[in-house]
């Protein structure tokens, strides 16, 4: 599978990463070259083999039901970009 | 007089408590060391010399007060930007997190510093620890501090993504350093700078607290230049904890205590399939030597098999950038870091213009790579291929657990490269982690230890694999090529 102008313009806006057309332009050749590249995994026999999904067996734990953390609102927002009223700012979403 | 900086770890820690010199001396050296590279190896993107001086401080004052000092008292050392620190810039070096300075403290380098250690500073890196060269750090790059005996004055890679970490411990600016390792980010810098480095079993280091890149795959280590320094530093770096839901709750060996160069007994895995084309006679050469040490060390060296070998690389970059396009996400101008809101821009222009400005080159190709696999029509043929030949990887050394105990192979295909030689080249570059990768795609214990000098007079690593939580098989080989390399060559200083 290889992917064109417009499917890597797509790709970048799922991403959610502004890209110009001289970038989009660069890419295409880039990700067809690692796309070809990581294509020979589809030569392995994998029938009946499961995907992995831990390398080394572990329980998934639970834990109490317990405010471990809270009150500190101040220090949440301390590195927003905008924070205000003790809130994240962010652009007006609704007209 | 020995000078202080080329004492390590387990050295300073035990002249400080003996009284030979005090911890605050011990960190102004280091301080001194530190802003003398600074200008010509960038290895810091930010340099903490009050909070190397305030530990140690503590440790001279403990002591004078007979109170018990910790396992690396008066030590100070440098530690990876990816790690969050409280108070201290974290930047992952990137532009999208420039300015920011976490409320809090990383799991594993708070329990450094309950250990007596000190901070000089915060490490450089490849950005979001993308790279195998320290050339996509947006602070720069990092220079190795080695130069080929040819003459030439070449800057050359002190490998990635722990690269600021190897320049720093090989240009003798600190005694260890913290690294992490996703596909080889420990082990193959500790190569090209002629020191050790060793990940550990995934989930013996916490993860809470460092910017996550790969969450299956990320693992925090040392990096020092003996492997008693790695080991007494891992021990104080492991350790189960609550807030990492893939923390091995299990006891922490005292791997320092346990050291032992005697192999007999031991069976150590040759596997063919590294053995490959076009690699450099002098690569090839320290493999041979290290076969030899460990037979000396009263190893049995068999050959073995690892077939599937030749897919861990494209697996790899199928699933770290997929589970890196996920962790990235979080990057999007509101609650951290940088932002870019061009006029007029609504939300989702704001996202897009902030990750555009924020994120260089590498971290957006991955970010792509990895949103394209993982997307709706893609996501079987790519991803979960992927996760399949994952588990014929890991299979392949469970295969090979029954006929060897550890596995020797070269850490890295070359010798440092010069900078600029592979960075037009993505694929290039990521060949450059054939021998790492498989062992992280397995979760398993791995180290480099110094083997000798290739022709050029750069260092060659080698790297020992170890059966899951088998650290102590890992670092006594590690002991016993170190013991028999003897490897004390150092960078002539030219900074």
């Amino acid at each position: 599978m290889s992917v064109d102008t417009a499917t890597v313009a797509k790709i970048a806006a799922l991403a959610r990463i502004r890209v110009t057309e001289s970038e989009l332009a660069a890419m295409v050749p880039e990700l067809n070259g690692i796309l070809a590249w990581v294509e020979q995994l589809g030569e392995v026999d994998v029938s009946e083999v499961e995907p992995m999904t831990a390398v080394i067996p572990n329980e998934l734990r639970l834990r109490a039901d317990a405010v471990t953390d809270g009150g500190i609102r101040d220090a949440v927002l301390a590195n927003a970009p905008a924070a205000e009223h003790g809130f994240f700012g962010v652009p007006k979403v609704i007209e | 007089m020995t000078e202080l900086t080329d004492l390590g770890l387990a050295e300073l820690r035990d002249g400080i408590a003996q009284g030979q010199y005090t911890a605050v001396e011990v960190a102004e050296a280091c301080n001194a060391a530190v802003a003398g590279a600074q200008p010509a190896l960038n290895a810091f993107i930010v340099t903490t010399p009050d909070k190397a001086i305030e530990a140690a401080r503590a440790v001279d004052a403990a002591r004078a007060g007979g109170l018990p000092l910790g396992k690396l008292a008066g030590v100070p050392i440098g530690m990876k930007d990816l790690f969050a620190t409280k108070g201290v810039q974290t930047t992952a070096a990137s532009h999208i997190l420039e300015g920011f300075t976490p409320p809090y403290e990383s799991t594993v380098s708070q329990k450094l510093w309950n250990a007596g250690a000190g901070m000089l500073g915060k490490l450089n890196l490849d950005q979001f620890a993308m790279g195998s060269s320290n050339e996509t750090s947006a602070f720069g790059n990092v220079i190795s501090p080695w130069r080929r005996n040819t003459g030439d004055t070449a800057a050359l890679a002190p490998g990635g993504s722990s690269g600021g970490s190897s320049a720093a411990v090989a240009a003798r600016l600190c005694p260890a350093a913290t690294g992490t390792d996703t596909g080889g980010s420990i082990r193959q810098p500790a190569a090209f700078t002629g020191i050790s480095g060793i990940k550990p079993t995934y989930g013996r280091c916490s993860r809470w607290g460092i910017v996550a890149f790969a969450s299956s795959l990320d693992q925090a280590g040392p990096m020092a230049r003996s492997v008693r320094d790695c080991a007494l530093m891992l021990e104080v770096m492991a350790g189960f904890d609550a807030k990492d839901a893939t923390s091995l709750d299990l006891p922490v060996p005292e791997w320092s205590a346990g050291l032992n160069a005697g192999l007999a007994g031991k069976r150590v895995g040759i596997p063919r399939e590294y053995r490959m084309d076009g690699m450099s006679a002098d690569v090839a050469k320290s493999w041979d030597d290290g076969i030899a040490w460990l037979k000396d060390a009263g190893a049995e060296i068999v050959d073995i098999s690892l077939p599937h070998t030749k897919y861990a690389l494209p697996t790899y970059y199928i699933i770290a950038p997929a589970e890196a396009s996920s962790n990235l996400a979080r990057y999007d101008g509101v609650r951290y870091g940088q932002r870019d809101l061009p006029d007029g821009a609504g939300l989702q222009d704001m996202y897009a213009a902030t990750r555009a400005a924020g994120f260089g080159a590498e971290v957006k190709r991955r970010i792509l790579i990895g949103t394209y696999v993982l997307s709706a029509g893609y996501y079987d043929a790519y991803y979960t291929q992927a996760q399949k030949v994952r588990t014929l990887i890991a299979r392949d050394f469970e295969d090979a657990w029954n006929r060897c105990d550890l596995i020797l192979a070269p850490t890295a295909p070359t010798a440092a490269f010069a900078l600029g030689e592979k960075s037009d080249d993505p694929l290039a570059m990521y060949l450059n982690d054939v021998f790492s990768v498989p062992a992280s795609l397995a979760g398993l214990p791995a180290m480099s230890v110094p083997a000798g000098l290739d022709r050029q007079g750069l260092p060659l690593g080698l790297q020992i694999i170890g059966r899951p939580l088998d650290e102590q098989g890992v670092l006594n080989a590690g002991l016993a090529i170190e013991q028999r390399a003897g490897f004390t060559s150092r960078p002539e200083k030219w900074w």
